[in-house]
């Protein structure tokens, strides 16, 4: 209470001089702004020189690639092996083997998900392509946590080596995806082992965070203890360190395997076999029904293996294992047979291929259902489309693309500054000279205006939705399954009904943005209010405050630092579907990835812009970043 | 506590998952023996008509090597490989497919995993690069397609302004095509960035009153044509054929200046048509050399525009799989692909 108290009764005065300089900064802004517009302005140029001399980069790597070639070889063999021990299992063995890992972890319940939902994957008729997933996405994973485990205990005992790897992991994460996969084809080709190696780059950072995060947290007295008992350093990690942080490892693990399968998926694009080819067969097809059977195997290959690694997770937890109830060798038993069930059975009947009798399929009714939806509510979507873009997202663009590029450096360094501090304001700086001279000012400053409007988008929706989940249990229960699936479909899957109801357009890809990033923003919100503690709530509801006043008053100020966080995410979030943007009509940085993908000629360009697009995000995650922990801060003191 | 819920949550929601898909599946298993029993007749029906000739099957021993086809990312390039597949594995062949952007499938020559393109849309960088300076790879000639790309609009709109497909009038019906995205410039829809295209230049070297806005992909761009000839929107856009839209709507072709020898050599200042392309097959120098049937097939496969649409047909809107959509041509035309067998 005191807290808010403090917030809101700041002096008067201080706050009028603070208004009068924002007032006064926008007025100059604005009058520099109609002076100059038109003049100083950065148009895009193809013919970039940078982008020639990346060009010549790449052939001089082309022609010693040989040197990556035992590489290229060692991961194309994992994933062999893996394929070859998910053949001789059989779909029977692999249904087996999981259920009987779900036993042993997390009894029955995880168990019978595993089967079911394996089951599931087979009579989808997609159970070949899910093993081709899972098999590439283990070999990502064995990798990844060979490298983030050891990398992970290291940042987490010195601070040097955590600070010296940070903006590397923050450049690995808001890379977008398709722009590595440019030079991740140039390094190791098409096929199993470049998809392998652009997959454990996207998942290792999450690896080496969480790991690092979990090394941290073990209490200093606890080391000091053991230190003062005579523990070598080899002692304090193996006794100490790694069994204390146990549970984070396993979160990690999980963490790793999830990525891990979102990426697997878009590897598609440069070979990799499995689910992403069946959803980019039905693109092309424009067959939304056969692209959500593959997005809901991902789903179910997803919550199968959140369960297992969870379950896992727990178990490894010896308090844990003590608490469970039932002798462990009848566990153990019943998971024999289950495997011995799965081995059984191709004695008696054809394991290789899945049976037909099971088969099952949404393809023709999502298919009618959506054509009914996109056929009902076009003209709606369209005019709704209309209106944002012709009211707020074009003259946004246009300000930010006519303005001379000095005065959008200032006003946004001047922000920053203002906001988060200046530190803030020169990485923001920094950023934008590196912009300029990577030559895409233009088509930055475009994407710029498309992923403010879809931050925004996102936060009032997700402000509004997560204060429901919030104050209503009934409505987050519902919500629960919807964000799960929503943050595991891959956007492929919604892409084609959005291009129907909306045309390609830059707001379509804003709508596919928004329904990307809602879910960990509502997550968020929701977190953030009922963290509140209810003494406090209790408080105010006995000094008279009505529902509303609480929400207002109370829950929403003092979650400030969670809702900062839900918007720094919300951003980081909408700026990584920049590319799956331009594939319905974005344009700007996110189809110079792509064509840069696909034609040797704009190499260059392509990877200019994917580095614009770190640019960016750094720019945008260092403006919010700072402004929650700044005003963590001033709570904290205030408090 | 939270675990609990948790895993209560994941547990209902599979329940549902599984009674979903329980009763699409006992709705599917009532339609699917008609259909197949459908299926099967017409085969045999066919295989009747055919003198005696057993309907096709896609099997074979396999024993007689490994073929591996690349499948460009659009569905005429599956019909190819899925007839081509379907034979090679009659005459014995196990056949791999691989679905590839274009250029990365050329990389697939020197990694050694991919040992047919069947449909190239000239690539003059690629072929210089991998058929003249590394010769990693060969031109095995036509296969027979001829690809037309053009500025294309929806049928409804030559019915009621029927000298639209002359692009002397474009400039009189450019706020028609207006949209958010263009500004106060006609849109024309640009295409998916990995085909060839220079419709920026062609618009300001014609000086016509549009804006390129480019689609993103394919799909963006066959779902923008879909509705605007459904609900009768105006629409100008990059497209081409063979394509398998081009048999489910009427698409119109704009007259541009036409094309002639070097008019596209600087693409700077081009102001003529795409040139037709004959597209060719390219194989891999390697598998080249190993000679054989498969070898000898696929120099000789060749067939027309209207073949590959009418498969591509059956794989996008008759519902069947390319497997089943390549039986059914096979069935239907012996005496096009009994010239590519071996003899004997």
């Amino acid at each position: 209470m005191t807290t808010v108290r403090a917030r809101l009764s700041v002096p008067s005065s201080a706050a009028t001089s603070r208004r009068a300089l924002i007032v006064g900064g926008a007025v100059v802004a604005a009058v520099l702004f109609i002076v100059f517009r038109g003049q100083w302005t950065l148009p895009h140029d193809d013919d970039y020189g940078l982008f020639r001399t990346l060009n010549g980069i790449r052939d001089a790597v082309e022609s010693n690639r040989s040197v990556l070639e035992p590489i290229r070889a060692g991961v194309a063999g994992l994933v062999g092996i893996f394929d070859q021990v998910l053949a001789s299992l059989g779909w029977p063995g692999v249904i087996g083997a999981a259920a009987a890992i779900g036993l042993i972890f997390g009894g029955w319940r995880v168990a019978l998900l595993a089967a079911v939902g394996f089951g599931i994957l087979g009579s989808l008729g997609l159970w070949e392509s899910s093993m081709a997933v899972l098999s590439m996405m283990l070999a990502a994973v064995l990798i990844a946590l060979g490298i983030g485990l050891p990398l992970g205990i290291a940042a987490g005992r010195s601070q040097r080596l955590a600070s010296a790897l940070s903006p590397v992991l923050d450049f690995m994460q808001i890379m977008p995806t398709l722009a590595y996969l440019t030079p991740i084809t140039l390094l190791f080709l098409i096929g199993v082992a470049p998809s392998v190696i652009a997959t454990l780059i996207f998942a290792v950072p999450a690896a080496i965070r969480i790991t690092a995060l979990g090394i941290r947290g073990v209490p200093a007295t606890i080391i000091e203890a053991a230190r003062s008992l005579g523990a070598t350093e080899r002692q304090v990690l193996v006794k100490v360190l790694l069994p204390l942080s146990r549970r984070p490892v396993g979160l990690a693990i999980n963490q790793t395997i999830m990525l891990a399968l979102s990426m697997v998926v878009i590897t598609s694009l440069i070979g990799a076999p499995g689910l992403g080819r069946n959803l980019q067969n039905a693109l092309s097809k424009v067959d939304v029904g056969a692209s959500f059977d593959a997005g809901l195997a991902i789903v179910i290959l997803a919550i199968i293996l959140d369960r297992l690694t969870y379950a896992a997770g727990e178990w490894a937890d010896p308090r844990e294992r003590a608490a469970r109830s039932g002798p462990r060798w009848v566990t153990i038993g019943v998971a024999l047979a289950l495997v011995g069930i799965g081995l059984a059975i191709p004695l008696v009947a054809d394991a290789t291929t899945f049976p037909d009798t099971f088969a099952a399929s949404f393809r023709e009714p999502v298919n009618v259902a959506v054509e009914w939806f996109t056929d009902t509510f076009h003209a709606v979507t369209i005019g709704l489309k209309d209106v944002v873009t012709n009211l707020v997202l074009n003259p946004l663009e246009s300000v930010l693309v006519t303005a001379p590029w000095w005065l959008v450096v200032a006003a946004l360094t001047t922000v920053a500054w203002y906001v988060s501090g200046g530190r803030a304001a020169i990485i923001v700086s920094f950023c934008f000279a590196f912009i300029i001279g990577l030559g895409l000012w233009e088509h930055s400053m475009v994407t710029l205006a498309n992923v403010v409007i879809g931050t925004l988008i996102t936060l009032g929706i997700g402000l509004i939705v997560g204060i429901l989940s919030a104050r209503h249990d009934r409505f987050r229960a519902f919500l629960r399954p919807i964000l799960d699936a929503a943050q595991t479909l891959p956007a492929f899957v919604y892409l084609i009904p959005a291009l129907a109801l909306f045309n390609p357009t830059r707001f379509t890809a804003i709508v596919a943005a928004v329904i990307y990033a809602l879910p960990p923003v509502i997550r968020l919100v929701d977190v953030g209010i009922r963290g509140v503690s209810g003494t406090v709530i209790e408080a105010a509801t006995a000094s008279g405050a009505t529902g509303r006043q609480v929400l207002w008053k109370v829950q929403l100020p003092m979650s400030r630092h969670a809702l900062l966080l839900a918007a720094n995410q919300g951003i980081v979030m909408v700026l990584s579907m920049v590319v799956i943007g331009a594939l319905v009509g974005a344009g700007a940085l996110g189809y110079d990835v792509i064509t840069g993908f696909a034609q040797g000629k704009d190499f260059g360009k392509g990877l200019a812009a994917g580095i614009a697009i770190v640019l960016l995000g750094i720019l945008l995650d260092r403006i919010t970043q700072a402004a929650g922990a700044r005003r963590q801060a001033g709570m904290e003191t205030a408090g | 506590m939270r675990h609990s819920t948790f895993g209560r949550g994941l547990a209902l929601s599979l329940v549902a998952l599984v009674l979903v898909a329980g009763c699409a599946q006992s709705s599917g298993s009532t339609a699917k023996p008609a259909e197949s029993e459908g299926a099967g007749a017409t085969a045999e029906a066919s295989a009747g008509a055919g003198g005696g000739a057993e309907a096709a099957t896609c099997q074979g021993s396999g024993d007689k090597g490994t073929v591996q086809l690349m499948i460009n990312q659009w569905v005429g390039a599956e019909a190819n490989v899925a007839v081509a597949a379907c034979l090679l594995k009659q005459m014995g062949y196990d056949v791999k497919t691989n679905t590839l952007a274009e250029e990365v499938a050329w990389q697939g020559f020197s990694t050694g995993e991919v040992d047919v393109i069947l449909e190239n849309w000239g690539h003059p960088d690629l072929e210089q690069k991998y058929i003249t300076d590394e010769k990693l790879a060969v031109d095995a000639g036509p296969m027979g397609v001829t690809g037309i790309i053009g500025w294309y609009v929806p049928g409804w709109m030559v019915e009621k302004y029927p000298d639209i497909t002359d692009w002397n009038n474009l400039n009189k019906y450019a706020d028609l095509f207006k949209t958010s995205e263009s500004g106060d410039k006609g849109q024309f829809l640009g295409a998916d960035p990995t085909f060839v295209q220079y419709d920026e230049a062609l618009i300001a070297n014609l000086g016509l009153d549009y804006k390129v806005v480019f689609s993103g992909s394919e799909a963006a761009s066959i779902t923008a044509f879909q509705q605007a000839e459904k609900n009768q929107t105006p629409l100008i856009g990059y497209f081409y054929d063979p394509q398998w839209l081009q048999n489910e709507i009427k698409l119109v072709q704009v007259k541009l200046p036409a094309w002639t020898e070097g008019c596209d050599a600087d693409l700077k200042k081009v102001a003529c048509d795409y040139p037709p392309y004959v597209l060719n097959k390219i194989v891999r120098a390697a598998w080249m050399d190993q000679g054989g049937d498969a070898v000898d097939f696929i120099k000789k496969f060749s067939w027309a525009n209207s073949d590959q649409n009418e498969v591509a047909d059956y794989i996008t809107n008759g519902n069947m799989t390319a497997e089943e959509a390549a039986k059914k041509w096979i069935d239907a035309h012996p005496d096009t692909w009994k010239a590519w067998m071996p003899q004997g």
